[in-house]
């Protein structure tokens, strides 16, 4: 039986909430997620995909609606109890990788676990080495992260996303900023860690032909989330 | 990474190295601020304690005199109201009633370190065809010795005297042409008068002192000035010269004697320390609210230089308190450096400074020295005032919210 791992109903999100310039971004979104699923998550710029990948993410609340991960319901939860399940179940891809620039590429991979635990350990040094191992840079771990190419700091954000074992990984965009090669190769490591560890993926992309190489495509059409088989381009 | 810090410790610390220019101007500028308060409150030490000890090497902090003759209006109407005028009395009394007793229970006090009876009265000095007005005290060396550091001021002779024997001062000799081991003719009021030898020649600092006090053993004293057994003051130094008043106060109220502290015989000048003191404080106060405000800007502009990142710590899982605690960690880490380079750059002041002010024979002006506490609490000021600095910066990193940070 496939185990449910995340779940949206009637998810709601509006700014300026009772006031004339109150804007509604999303509505009604209703959306699950399997453990394991490799899911693209396309949409016009606009239409609410980075605000509800947010949402999921537990960096922001929704205005209205239900919204459990691994059976949590997470409007319950306050900020330190959401932080916890953040650090321990998500990890985050960027668009624009953010790596921390202070820090060597083994020590960004390192980071999520040092903020859960609170002091070094070897345990998540061999961790950080074993995951730069996995994304082909191992023998850049010692180089400041800034001193790397577009690809290479993407998979460092990668190996970084995987350092708490998290069951969902967000990627916002995570090609955008790539060259062809590289935003392939990318893709190509998300989905191998994907099949080999059975961590699920939501990817926020603009690239319709990587979109189609996904279990799933979900589409944001002006905050609602679209019918399948109303884009004539998934076709 | 080393594994003994927690991670606010670690971040903070990059944070530091990596902004290296930001973090080192900042590091100086309290480096500066630091060592501007620590020379001067060495310096302002120094000169208080140098005052001070100029004031006490001259006298008691605690004089006992005997009590005063008042007087005791016989007309006393109750219930109706009586017009007048008590003229003060004469004081007859110049006599420590049962000193030695008293002496002893004085030695007894807690609080009390050296206890010194002294019979004193005008004289006047002859040599062939002059006469100087001085005063003629009688001391117990051994006592007087520990609070008048008379042997320490000896310029010529010697401070051991015997009942032959009389020490004078640097003015007065020089006024008579006096040399150690001229004789001098001492006459006292009463018409008594002693041949004596000088023995020594002092020099308390102070031209009125030299000119105008001439030292001899208590038994000498008593014999010429005609008080025989009786002592007209004992003197007394305490462990803490700052109970004075208080000591002198319990005293007067358990003795029945007059008892004068040296607080209150030199007002004048305590208002003057104090009014230095204040002054001080508030130079203090403005310096360290420049150092406050220095590292609090620093840290804003830091904050909003890397919101991104703390947003992706967030995202991360790093909770509010770590965040804040980056930050803060950050205010005290330039705190503490800043103050360990001020206090060296104070050091140095203070080695420029004893090398520079000298008197034309080479001395220091007085001595000024930091002393360890100082240094530790400085230390301990500059680190939680680099703490508090960083604390408006570390709460707006705190509540950033990370989506917005993220975006930048």
């Amino acid at each position: 039986m496939v185990e449910q791992l995340l779940s949206l109903r009637g998810i709601c999100k509006s700014y300026n909430v009772g006031t004339s310039a109150e804007t509604e971004v999303l509505n009604a979104i209703d959306l699950s997620l399997e453990k394991g699923e490799f899911c693209a998550l396309i949409g016009p710029s606009g239409s609410g995909k980075s605000t509800l990948l947010n949402i999921i993410g537990l960096l922001d609340r929704p205005t209205k609606g239900a919204l459990t991960i691994e059976g949590r319901d997470t409007l319950t939860l306050d900020d330190k109890a959401l932080t916890h399940l953040r650090s321990t179940s998500i990890g985050f891809v960027f668009q624009y990788h953010h790596l921390l620039s202070a820090f060597t590429a083994l020590e960004n991979v390192m980071m999520p676990i040092l903020v859960q635990r609170g002091f070094p350990n070897g345990a998540m040094h061999e961790r950080a080495e074993e995951l730069l191992e996995r994304v082909g840079l191992a023998r850049w771990k010692d180089n400041n992260a800034m001193n790397m190419s577009g690809g290479q700091q993407q998979r460092v954000a990668i190996a970084r996303s995987l350092a708490n074992r998290p069951a969902l990984i967000l990627a916002d965009e995570p090609t955008g900023n790539l060259d062809t090669k590289s935003a392939d190769g990318v893709f190509e490591l998300m989905r191998d860690v994907n099949k080999a560890q059975g961590t699920s993926f939501l990817i926020v992309t603009h690239n319709m032909a990587l979109a189609k190489r996904c279990d799933r495509i979900i589409e944001v059409i002006d905050g609602r989330i679209a019918a399948p088989g109303t884009d004539p381009e998934l076709a | 990474m080393a594994s003994f810090l927690p991670f606010e410790i670690i971040a903070a610390v990059r944070f530091l190295r990596e902004g290296v220019v930001q973090t080192f101007l900042i590091i100086i500028g309290v480096a500066v601020g630091v060592s501007v308060i620590v020379f001067m409150s060495a310096l302002l030490n120094g000169v208080q304690g140098n005052i001070l000890s100029r004031v006490l090497s001259t006298q008691a902090q605690v004089v006992i005199m005997p009590a005063k003759d008042v007087n005791r209006p016989i007309l006393q109407v109750a219930d109706a109201k009586v017009l007048r005028v008590i003229q003060s009395r004469t004081q007859r009394q110049v006599n420590v009633d049962q000193w030695r007793k008293l002496q002893a229970s004085l030695a007894r006090m807690a609080g009390v370190d050296v206890v010194s009876p002294m019979a004193s009265g005008p004289v006047l000095i002859v040599r062939g065809a002059t006469t100087r007005s001085v005063s003629f005290t009688g001391i117990e060396p051994e006592q007087y010795y520990h609070f008048i550091d008379i042997p320490g001021d000896i310029v010529a002779g010697t401070s051991r005297i015997t009942g032959q024997d009389i020490l004078i001062g640097k003015d007065l000799a020089e006024d008579l042409g006096l040399r150690v081991s001229d004789k001098i003719l001492v006459r006292s009021s009463t018409g008594a008068s002693v041949t004596l030898t000088i023995s020594g020649i002092f020099d308390l600092g102070n031209k009125g002192f030299n000119q105008r006090i001439v030292i001899a053993l208590l038994s000498t004293a008593q014999n010429l000035l005609a008080m025989v057994g009786n002592v007209t003051t004992i003197d007394i130094t305490l462990h803490d010269p700052y109970t004075a008043n208080d000591i002198a106060d319990t005293l007067a109220a358990v003795h029945n004697v007059e008892a004068d502290s040296w607080i209150r015989t030199n007002a004048q000048f305590f208002s003057a320390m104090r009014t230095q003191n204040i002054s001080f404080g508030a130079i203090r106060a403005s310096v360290a609210v420049s150092i406050i405000l220095g590292i609090a800007s620093v840290l804003v502009v830091s904050v909003v230089q890397r919101s991104r990142e703390i947003g992706i710590l967030r995202a991360m899982g790093a909770s509010q308190g770590q965040m804040m605690r980056v930050f803060l960690v950050q205010g005290g880490i330039v705190g503490f450096i800043g103050s360990v380079l001020g206090s060296l750059l104070a050091r140095g002041f203070t080695i420029l400074w004893t090398m520079l002010a000298v008197n034309p024979d080479g001395t220091p002006f007085f001595n000024i020295s930091i002393s360890s506490n100082l240094y530790v609490i400085t230390a301990l000021l500059a680190t939680i005032c680099g703490v508090l600095a960083a604390s408006v910066p570390a709460l707006r990193a705190s509540r950033l919210d990370p989506v917005v940070a993220i975006r930048g």
